[in-house]
């Protein structure tokens, strides 16, 4: 007896007398019996609420990279989020309710997702925001779409220094023999390869994909690119890591047509991969192109202000297969956790957090090239929380290492040398975390010399 | 009881299309058809191009429908209702006048004369 | 209610960080630098706490009263499946980490791809899709993978009847494939005939829900599935109804090749407002060799990694899938086990058909032949004589206290009502739900301006959309702020 199921004997034998049947067996009479299955199916036993914490606190105890140092990055980020916010998602009144179809009974998830797309169009730089897409790596392949429908072209160029992950995702969906993605080069220092990209953009391309900052951590000049596509008539979209536009030149104002991004910086835990959050924003004449949900304010019968689900024939429920995008559900409680915690954070909050992902990462690398044998991949370009040395040994090998320190290292890059690591300081490393590091580091690197 | 003036003829899409005389040939939503939309928020125009019949001319929306609208012969756009871009429930408030949609010129009259009559288009809608 | 940023004041903050423990001395280049203010709004703790709470007393939801949206799954989410999504050692795992240093996430998603093709009869599975449509997405994506790879290339068609989902449409489009829409026949099932004569050297896939929209078993599943095998086609079941078969029949039985579930309708996962959820996909051995990468296996010793599929289409999330999500379903068929599963299907089946037969007094019914699954579906019809819509009977639940159904869909049906109560829902949750649609019914009789009027207790009054497309106001203009 299920204690998520309230009806009981009695109430079977009431229920069945007013549907007029004998029971279960009688309501299951469309299923051809051949289909009906004759025994239980295979699974565990149950286990009660007590049973089911310990089996569980099992799980948890063998993931033993949970309670790591992490200094490891590449498209997820270990940032400080603050109490309340988990205390606003575990409300009910969010949580527990549904996509806000009946705009009169949902305007709490309604006005705090308009909020959200006032927040990203602000952090951005541009004019609209939608209301959430999967994750950064699907509103990237979600925005090479809109270009294309925009444009009515049929050529994406992805900058080399996208996260792999993300161009293997806007591969996946740009799959089709009618469909181009070419990919620019980047530069010793890290940087596109701006003259490749010239050639490669020729004869119809409808946009460029750049990351911004990109995997590597560099900062990429947006406004020659910008500049570059705009030429030819094609779309900027930008890849941008929203907890460097506090500091950083906002995609808007560099030029861009639409800006996603991963929003898991922001408020929302590691959890191994998800759920995260994408978002999307563009410019105001681009907003009946967009893809997903759109929050819109209104007003009501008595003239108060409200907010409803608008633009809604872009989508799938009415426009069917001429629909923006499949996308239906999306991450809307993600979105609101990221709207508490850029509220929590505010203005100068936020602006700390950029900052000190900035000077940390740039004491963590100056640190590590003070060690005899260690380089920087790409020289001076400037870099944002992530950045990319050589080590005299194997990366592995100070990626191994360093775990039995209680060190996640970062992310071994061995395609761009043997010794290479990306490596990520967010605003949690402090300065002591950082040292030991450099002090392990530059011990292993000693002995294997 | 739908608004079907004699002088047009009609297409199974619920467009009216009127003979301007000089191989031009004027179009728009039908009475019924806007009728069912509701008030119509939105219009997407095509380019001044050549369009075969049952192309995708453009796209008409409401708050909770869109329908596009289509080529009724092969032809090419010469106008656009340019008005519509600011006031696009003029469909709404004036379907056969001041509602239009685009102008198509060609030289094939017999792609025009195909299309419904006033009486078979009112029996098409079930009037 | 007024917005976050219409409260703010200069030099608030409404959280803490460390003091920058290394020095300060590098800078960004001025030409990449930022110029200006973000617009984030500058507010304290206890009023970002304050201004949240109260939008959240704005809503309606599960754990304050029935939520009967047809299709949805609306049903109660278990409080302790969500501080177990929480445990530090699983909430706060990097995807990056070296596989021996996740092993407990990655058992929970092997035995979780587990039950989930124990439950559906099928043999891979891949936990990555991130919602249903991206689910449906994946399941194309291995039909047309697998037809690429003995020649079949040029297919492009992918079948479905004129009751389903909007997803599925827009889905097949995105997968480049052309619709070809199936009939309904006289009984609200897909027409056979009719299927025969669609399918053929071009089917990609025939998706079909079963139970379908309106609530109904597709008695003919054998002939259909059949006869797109036949044309060397395949079936795709689009999960979203699983709640009407856990432990009583399976897709993988039926002919179906492939399946998503939607973890947040059938395993209980919460909706959050519109997600996060996910959409597993399950299917064949003959699909499986395509899935998207990763996929979890077990190895020799016991231990448990990532891996790709030799001839994998590719990848549609950065990462693994909605990991937090998963936990939680995966949570729910351990709490559950087989015989609750089965419990589960039984008592929607019997939640279902008693609102129905309460209700078949007042409302027409299409299609009303029999018993039906976990939903059924009302047309409004004999209430609209009466002037009143659908979309008002809709508008006055809310005012008796309960969410509306899903409205004006299946778009077969005139002034749709479909509604599913879910397990959830005591006997007495289900008699007040059908008085209140009885008093509405009798209302759109003898005073249907309360219900055109609806609704009139809820936060805010009925909301006036033709505005919002035409004066779209999506974010809070930057100048406006106090």
């Amino acid at each position: 007896m299920s204690r998520f199921i309230p009806n009981r004997g009695d109430h079977f034998e009431k229920m069945f007398r007013v549907i007029g049947v004998e029971g279960i067996s009688d309501l299951l009479q469309s299923i051809p019996i051949k289909y009906q299955i004759k025994e239980d199916l295979d699974l565990p036993d149950p286990v009660s609420e007590l049973e089911l914490q310990r089996e569980f606190e099992g799980y948890a105890d063998r993931n033993t990279g949970a309670d790591k140092i992490c200094f490891l990055g590449a498209g997820a980020y270990d940032h400080f989020i603050p109490a309340a916010v988990d205390h606003i998602l575990l409300r009910s009144e969010f949580y527990t309710a549904y996509t806000p179809y009946q705009a009169e009974v949902s305007q709490g998830t309604l006005q705090a997702i308009f909020e959200y797309q006032s927040m990203i169009a602000r952090l951005t730089g541009m004019e609209v925001a939608n209301a959430s897409m999967y994750d950064g790596a699907s509103a990237a392949a979600e925005a090479c779409l809109m270009a294309m429908r925009v444009t009515r072209r049929q050529r994406i160029l992805i900058a080399g220094s996208l996260n792999p992950r993300w161009a293997d995702v806007v591969r996946t969906y740009l799959k089709r023999d009618d469909f181009e993605i070419n990919e620019i080069p980047f530069l010793e220092d890290g940087t596109l390869d701006l003259e490749i990209a010239a050639k490669l953009i020729e004869g119809g391309t409808a946009a460029i994909l750049v990351q911004y900052p990109n995997y590597f951590g560099l900062i990429e000049d947006l406004q020659p690119v910008a500049e570059l596509i705009h030429e030819h008539k094609g779309l900027l979209i930008v890849a941008a890591d929203p907890v460097a536009l506090p500091l950083l030149r906002s995609p808007g104002d560099a030029g861009a047509d639409i800006v996603i991004g991963e929003g898991q910086s922001m408020g929302i835990p590691l959890s191994y991969g998800g759920p995260y959050i994408g978002f999307m924003s563009t410019r105001k004449k681009l907003a009946r192109k967009m893809p997903g949900r759109i929050i819109g304010r209104t007003s009501d019968r008595a003239d108060q202000d409200g907010y409803v689900l608008t633009l809604q024939t872009r989508e799938q429920h009415i426009r069917r297969e001429k629909a923006t995008s499949n996308i239906c559900s999306n991450q809307a409680l993600m979105a609101l956790a990221n709207t508490v915690y850029l509220s929590l954070m505010g203005e100068k909050g936020f602006r700390e957090v950029s900052n000190q992902c900035f000077q940390k990462s740039h004491y963590l690398q100056q640190k590590l090239l003070e060690i005899p044998g260690v380089s920087s991949i790409f020289a001076d370009t400037p870099f944002f929380r992530e950045f990319a040395v050589s080590f005299p040994v194997s990366s592995l090998e100070i990626h191994d290492r360093l775990m039995e320190k209680g060190f996640l290292a970062g992310l071994p890059i061995v395609e761009l040398g043997e010794g290479v690591m990306l490596i990520t300081v967010t605003e949690k490393r402090t300065k002591e975390e950082m040292d030991l590091y450099v002090k392990f580091a530059s011990e292993i690197c000693g002995r294997m010399e | 009881m739908s608004n079907i003036p004699e002088d047009l003829r009609y297409t199974d899409s619920h467009e009216w299309v009127k003979d301007l005389g000089n191989g031009e040939y004027k179009m728009g939503l039908s009475f019924y058809a806007q009728d069912q939309m509701g008030e119509i928020v939105m219009v997407e125009f095509p380019g001044l191009e050549e369009f075969s019949a049952g192309d995708t001319l453009g796209s008409l929306e409401a708050v909770k429908t869109a329908e596009d609208f289509y080529a009724p012969f092969n032809g090419k756009v010469v106008r656009v209702n340019a008005a519509l871009e600011d006031e696009p429930a003029l469909i709404n408030e004036d379907p056969y006048e001041k509602g239009w949609l685009v102008v198509i010129a060609t030289d094939d009259s017999s792609g025009f004369s195909k299309l419904k009559s006033p009486t078979e288009f009112s029996e098409f809608i079930g009037e | 209610m007024k917005t976050i940023f219409e409260m703010s004041s200069p030099d608030r903050i409404g959280s803490s960080l460390p003091l920058l423990d290394v020095p300060a001395s590098s800078s960004v280049p001025p030409n990449l630098e930022r110029s200006g203010k973000i617009g984030l709004p500058e507010v304290t703790e206890g009023q970002v706490m304050r201004h949240f709470v109260n939008l959240s007393t704005m809503n309606y939801h599960v754990d304050k009263g029935m939520y009967p949206l047809g299709s949805c799954t609306m049903k109660y989410n278990p409080k302790h499946f969500e501080n177990l999504a929480r445990l530090s050692g699983l909430s706060g795992i990097h995807p990056l980490v070296p596989e021996a240093m996740a092993a407990g996430t990655l058992e929970i998603m092997y035995k979780l791809e587990g039950f989930l093709c124990e439950i559906t009869g099928f043999e891979g599975a891949s936990l990555q899709p991130a919602a249903g449509a991206q689910g449906e997405f994946c399941g194309l994506m291995l039909i047309k993978s697998y037809l690429e790879s003995i020649g079949e290339k040029h297919r492009n068609e992918v079948l479905m009847p004129d009751s389903a989902h909007g997803t599925n449409p827009a889905t097949s489009t995105l997968a480049d494939c052309v619709i070809i829409g199936v009939k309904s026949n006289e009984f609200g099932e897909v027409d056979p005939d009719d299927l025969r004569e669609k399918a053929g050297p071009n089917t990609v896939a025939f998706m079909l829900t079963n139970p379908n929209t309106l609530g109904l078993f597709e008695s003919r599943i054998e002939e259909l599935t059949s006869i797109v095998h036949e044309a060397g086609g395949f079936n795709y079941m689009d999960g979203a109804n699983m709640n009407a078969l856990l432990g009583v029949a399976r897709p993988g039985d039926m002919g179906f090749d492939v399946c998503h579930l939607n973890l947040h309708k059938t395993f209980a996962t919460p909706h959050g407002g519109g997600g996060p959820g996910a959409g597993p996909v399950t299917c064949t051995a003959e699909l499986a060799q395509f899935l998207p990468e990763p996929v979890v296996i077990q190895n020799e010793d016991g231990s448990y990694s990532l891996s790709k599929k030799q001839n994998s289409f590719g990848r549609l999330l950065a990462f693994y899938g909605n990991t937090g999500v998963l936990y939680k379903a995966f949570a729910y068929i351990r709490t559950l086990g087989a015989a609750g599963l089965r419990e589960v299907t039984e008592n929607a089946l019997i939640n279902a058909n008693y609102l129905k037969a309460r209700l078949e007094e007042y409302f027409d019914i299409p299609f009303n032949n029999g018993p039906c699954m976990h939903e059924f579906v009302l047309s409004g019809d004999r209430q609209a004589e009466k002037g009143v819509k659908t979309l008002d009977m809709a508008k006055r639940l809310l005012d008796y206290g309960f969410h509306a159904p899903t409205v004006y869909f299946p778009l077969i049906v005139h002034e749709a009502m479909m509604i599913e109560p879910t397990e959830t829902e005591g006997l007495e949750d289900l008699d007040a739900f059908a008085e209140a649609m009885i008093s509405i019914s009798k209302e759109c009789d003898e005073k249907p301006y309360l219900v055109t009027d609806a609704p009139v207790n809820t936060p805010v009054l009925r909301l006036n959309e033709v505005q919002a497309v035409k004066e779209l106001c999506i974010v809070e203009p930057l100048d406006e702020e106090g």
